[in-house]
């Protein structure tokens, strides 16, 4: 098993731990998950699966809750505009 | 988990339904590698050496008829049929509004927690944290211990309440044990009473945080805030499936039955007890389920006493009337929809502020605002409504399915 797992967030590569979740790739990277709906950047809350905050795209997949899922080599993540 | 080992070691077949993508609930995290829990350890080769079958990644969305669940994963969706049923939903952090607390970087208590677990760098980070319970302190000493700076812990709790806690603490000696070994994990780190966090400031994320120290205003430069005031109860999915719920927790009776046959409930959402409790609750329905009330009964003793401590917890942090005039005007109560405060004093009622301003009919489907508003206004959340989570359109389709099979067989009646 790999020590680290490489993935892109916005096409920007992010090496992190194996086993970390997406949303820590996203935090790592530096980058809000999403715009709410007035505009404003949004991060993880809850950590747990409750808040929907930190909800991005997964190789092309929408609204994926980024907290309740681990990165894989190569994956892409794409923040919510 | 203590409800599906025990229920499997009888001999019945079971199935372990859980959203997250490792066994273990949100403190565990399927820690079981970590010789530090040996609780965690302990239960995970339980279940193991049991036999049941465990399906992470996996949430219940609709009960579409009684025994059957529908549930969905990042695959798709699929129909679980059950002849009893143990609800083990847990809590969640329970979220108060207050300027700036949308900026990224400003995390539930247990979310960065949970985040660290996930693999988040903590070393060197400054991180203040803030709310109420005993969560903050057993998150504060993780992250210290993952090399994590943190410069106070703000708790709203009086004095007079932590020290009257600390005394009530000798009635359980294993407590004692883990609140010594929490002050020594956290010697050096100032624990404020009176204190809670007022405004979070940054542009694009959390940059420093004022808060009110016993009285007095502070501001602290920090890379994160973790918060939370206390923990409320997952009740949403025993909600949909009929169970009573009464001031928030689900009502249960001695074998931990709920209202709603063949369905039983534990641990949290029966009343936030921590984990002891749970795994007491856990064993009793488990034991229930699969038939061995005698055995089951066993426990009730052990239960009446950690149960005193989930009221112990009640009482300690009880969170103080000041907390309701933390959000301004404009600070965002619904973080889904951008409900601001403002918007929502115009309203008496969650249904009339839900119908209005949207507040809670975002994603989250009002698990953050509707405590925060419970709090805030004195509002009672509704009934719940399937889909219990927010669920694909393949999903939805199936649901829509039955309706409409149900529909046509009442029409075919008449």
């Amino acid at each position: 098993m790999l020590s680290q797992v490489a993935v892109t967030v916005n096409g920007a590569p992010v090496v992190v731990p194996s086993g970390a979740t997406v949303a820590v790739a996203i935090v790592i990277a530096g980058q809000a998950c999403r715009m709410s709906v007035s505009g404003e950047p949004r991060g993880p809350l809850c950590g747990m699966g409750i808040c929907f905050e930190c909800r991005v795209a997964v190789d092309g997949n929408p609204h994926v809750r980024s907290c309740q899922m681990l990165c894989e080599q190569g994956m892409e993540i794409s923040t919510e505009k | 988990m203590a409800a599906a080992a025990r229920a499997a070691e009888c001999g019945v077949r079971v199935g372990i339904v859980d959203d997250n993508f490792r066994l273990g609930g949100q403190i565990w995290r399927g820690e079981s590698g970590d010789q530090q829990n040996t609780d965690a350890s302990k239960w995970a080769e339980r279940v193991r050496a049991s036999g049941a079958t465990v399906l992470c990644g996996l949430r219940v969305v609709h009960q579409p008829e009684a025994g059957v669940l529908l549930a969905e994963n990042s695959d798709g969706f699929c129909e679980l049929k059950y002849k009893k049923l143990v609800l083990a939903t847990g809590a969640r952090e329970r979220f108060l509004p207050f300027p700036g607390w949308t900026l990224p970087n400003v995390m539930g208590a247990g979310g960065l927690q949970a985040m660290v677990k996930g693999g988040l760098p903590i070393r060197g980070k400054r991180v203040i944290v803030a709310g109420t319970g005993p969560l903050l302190l057993a998150v504060a000493a993780y992250l210290r211990k993952h090399g994590a700076e943190i410069p106070v812990i703000c708790e709203q709790a009086s004095w007079g309440s932590l020290g009257r806690f600390g005394m009530a603490l000798f009635s359980w000696p294993e407590k004692i044990v883990q609140g010594l070994q929490l002050k020594r994990d956290l010697a050096g780190v100032p624990l404020a009473a009176n204190s809670w966090p007022l405004v979070a400031h940054g542009q694009q994320a959390l940059e420093r945080v004022t808060i009110s120290r016993a009285g007095r205003l502070e501001d602290i430069p920090c890379d994160y805030l973790a918060f939370g005031f206390h923990l409320v109860p997952n009740v949403e999915l025993p909600l949909l499936l009929g169970c009573a719920v009464a001031n928030g927790c689900v009502q249960v009776d001695d074998f931990q039955r709920t209202t709603a046959s063949s369905v039983y409930c534990a641990g949290e959402p029966t009343s936030v007890g921590g984990v002891e409790l749970a795994l007491i609750e856990g064993q009793i329905a488990g034991l229930a389920a699969a038939g061995r009330t005698t055995e089951a009964e066993a426990w009730f003793a052990k239960r009446q006493k950690a149960r005193r401590f989930a009221q112990l917890l009640d009482r300690t942090f009880r969170l103080r009337s000041e907390l309701r005039s933390l959000p301004s005007s404009e600070t965002t109560v619904c973080r889904c929809e951008d409900v601001h405060y403002s918007r929502l004093q115009q309203h008496t009622s969650w249904r009339s502020a839900k119908l209005h301003t949207r507040c809670g009919m975002g994603p989250c489907q009002g698990r953050v605002c509707g405590p925060a508003t419970q709090f805030l206004f004195k509002w009672n959340p509704d009934s719940v409504r399937p889909p219990v989570f927010p669920a694909r359109v393949e999903t939805l389709a199936a649901i829509t399915g039955q309706l409409e099979l149900q529909h046509s067989e009442v029409t075919g009646g008449h």
